[in-house]
Parts: structure tokens; C-alpha cells; sequence
């Protein structure tokens, strides 16, 4: 096991000890709640399995790192920051898939902007957030952070290269 | 957790099990038609499943253990009376706190707005809710690396602060033109 698989179950570990101590109504309460997100997270997280073995066999890395890496600089980076804005797919799901890319060669800059705009911009909820805050905060909110997405993600492509 | 969480999942669940058999299809008949590029397909899924089997179950605890812990009642209860200048800091970390997808937020949010809090914050705490999660960074770190996280989530900070100023500044100009409620017409 790698070094953070180790921190995380340690301090998953930690925690529910803690818990447990404390309350353990609300424990099992807590570990009622993580078998609900589990149900509905391994769907997502099996089709991206899948998804990165395909990407990893059969489309050859080079094509990878011609699309997304630093030779297209802009245009594939506005492209998958598009795909990440308008894609509904738990964040938990998208970092393997992320780490594959850039394994594969895709430029730091496209994969900061494909995650940022992932968490950040939300095409699908867009309805139910003009709802609840008003049109123009919604279009404020989610045009800004896509136009963050692109300067965090050309920050980073920066910095890390 | 109330209801309200649970019930956008229901019909949203049976389409990812549904795309997910599509996709385990596909990715069986493409192994066996193409053997030599299916090796190194099935090889790579394997060892991602098995990255994430060490880790997942951790997680889900955690993010078990923070929504029970850190409801949604006592976030608001702690951000709605308005907070001065590390309100922004404040926002922030109670948005890394509870866990669940964005559009659990909204209402919480609309609640701290209604309770007085600034749109600066509340775009902050939105912000940071959307992507900054703590049981969810740990997975960032495994597979993007330590450093790759704490650049991205750094810029984030900095950036959705400019950003919650911004909307602040736009959505008062707008209100002194028109006279309209600071927080816009509820729905």
C-alpha cells in the first residue's frame, strides 16, 4: 500500500475509534451514511475503471499527449475544461482518471482545468441553482469559476512544469 | 442527513448502473476482440481497482463520520451570524467540512444568506464545498500528488476569495440600480 493509502485508513481508523467512544448511536449513524455514498459512488467509479483501462490500451499515449499536452496548449485545454463543466461525475470517480491522463502525458494545465471546472461549474444543477440564488448569481458564479478554472489551471501548467 | 439528499439520487442511480453495464460490455468485447491492446486494458483496470479498493472504504468512513459529526445545522448556525475579516477563512473551512454533492449546498447556502451572512462568504463557502473536500482530497493526493493538490487547492482559495468579492460588488451595483432586494427575488 502506498504511503497515502496508509494515512487515509489510519486516519479513517482513527476517527471512527474516536467515535465510537464519544457516541455510538451516531457512529453507526456515520457508517449507515458511508454505505449510502458507497452505493452510489461504485457505479461511477467501476465505469471509470473501465474507462482508464480502454484509455490505457487502446488509445495509443502519444495521441494523449498530442490532444492534451503542452504542444496544443490552449485549444485542448479549453476543450477538456469544457468536458469537465459540463460532465456530472463525483470528483472521487475523476481523480484516477485524471492521474491516468497525465501519466499518459497530458499537460498539467489541461488536468487542473478538466478537475477545477469538474468540482466548480455545474451545467446539470444549473437549473436548480437559478432557483434557489436567482439568474444572475447563478451565471456570476459559474462563468467566473470557469474562467478561474483556466487561470488556476495555467497557474499550474506553469509552476509544474 | 434529511431526505432532501437522498431524493435527486433515486432515479439517478439506476442510469449509472445502467452506463456502468454498458460500459463493462464494451470493455469485455473490446478485451477479447483485441487481445494484445485488451492485455494491457484489463492489466491497468486492474491495478486502478486495486488502488482504489485500499482506499475507498477509508474515505466512505470518513465522509460518514463528517456528515454525522458536522450537520448541516451547525454549519449554519456557525457561518449565519456574519463573521468580519477571516469570514472568508471561516467560510472556507466550514465548506471543506460536510460532506455530499454541490446541490445539497444550495439550500444551506440560501440559508446562510438569509441569515445575514455576505454573499462574499457565501460564494466562498459554496466554492469550497464544491471542491475542496477533505476525505475527497486525500484521494487527489493518491493520484495526482501532494504537490499538484496543494498548488491547485492554494490558487482555488485565493481565486474563489477574488471571486466572492466580485459577485459581492456586482450584485450590490445592481441593487442600488434597480432597488432590488440585496439577495435577488426567492424562488
Amino acid at each position: 500500500m502506498s504511503t497515502t493509502a496508509w494515512i487515509v485508513n489510519v486516519l479513517a481508523l482513527f476517527g471512527l475509534v474516536l467515535s465510537l467512544i464519544e457516541d455510538r448511536r451516531k457512529t453507526v449513524r456515520a457508517l449507515a451514511a458511508g454505505g449510502r455514498a458507497a452505493l452510489q459512488i461504485v457505479p461511477a467509479v467501476g465505469t471509470v475503471i473501465l474507462a482508464i483501462g480502454l484509455l490505457l490500451g487502446f488509445v495509443p499515449s502519444d495521441a494523449i499527449a498530442q490532444f492534451l499536452g503542452t504542444k496544443h496548449g490552449f485549444a485542448g485545454t479549453f476543450l477538456i475544461a469544457l468536458l469537465g463543466a459540463v460532465l456530472y461525475m463525483p470528483a472521487l470517480a475523476a481523480f484516477p482518471l485524471a492521474g491516468s491522463l497525465l501519466k499518459s502525458g497530458a499537460s498539467v494545465t489541461s488536468v487542473a482545468a478538466f478537475i477545477t471546472t469538474l468540482t466548480m461549474v455545474g451545467t446539470v444543477t444549473l437549473p436548480l441553482e437559478v432557483k434557489v440564488f436567482g439568474k444572475k448569481f447563478t451565471f456570476l458564479r459559474n462563468g467566473l469559476s470557469f474562467g478561474i478554472a483556466l487561470l488556476i489551471a495555467a497557474i499550474m501548467g506553469w509552476v509544474l512544469s | 442527513m434529511t431526505p432532501t439528499e437522498e431524493r435527486p439520487q433515486g432515479r439517478k442511480r439506476h442510469l449509472d448502473w445502467l452506463i456502468f453495464g454498458l460500459c463493462a460490455g464494451v470493455f469485455f468485447s473490446l478485451v477479447f476482440l483485441f487481445p494484445n491492446q485488451g492485455t494491457v486494458s484489463a492489466r491497468a483496470a486492474w491495478q486502478y481497482l486495486l488502488e482504489m479498493v485500499q482506499i475507498m472504504p477509508a474515505v466512505l468512513v470518513l465522509m460518514g463520520l463528517f456528515s454525522v459529526w458536522i450537520s448541516k445545522e451547525v454549519v449554519v448556525r456557525y457561518l449565519g451570524q456574519g463573521s468580519g475579516i477571516g469570514g472568508i477563512v471561516v467560510a472556507i473551512l466550514f465548506g471543506t467540512l460536510p460532506t455530499g454533492p454541490l446541490y445539497v449546498a444550495f439550500p444551506v447556502a440560501r440559508a446562510l444568506l438569509d441569515k445575514g451572512a455576505s454573499v462574499r462568504n457565501v460564494v466562498a463557502f459554496l466554492s469550497a464545498w464544491a471542491c475542496i473536500k477533505i476525505p475527497q482530497e486525500l484521494v487527489e493526493i493518491k493520484f495526482l500528488g501532494a504537490e499538484f493538490t496543494a498548488l491547485r487547492l492554494g490558487l482555488t482559495v485565493v481565486f474563489v476569495a477574488l471571486m466572492g468579492w466580485t459577485i459581492e460588488r456586482v450584485l450590490e451595483r445592481t441593487e442600488r440600480r434597480t432597488g432590488n432586494d440585496r439577495k435577488g427575488k426567492r424562488a
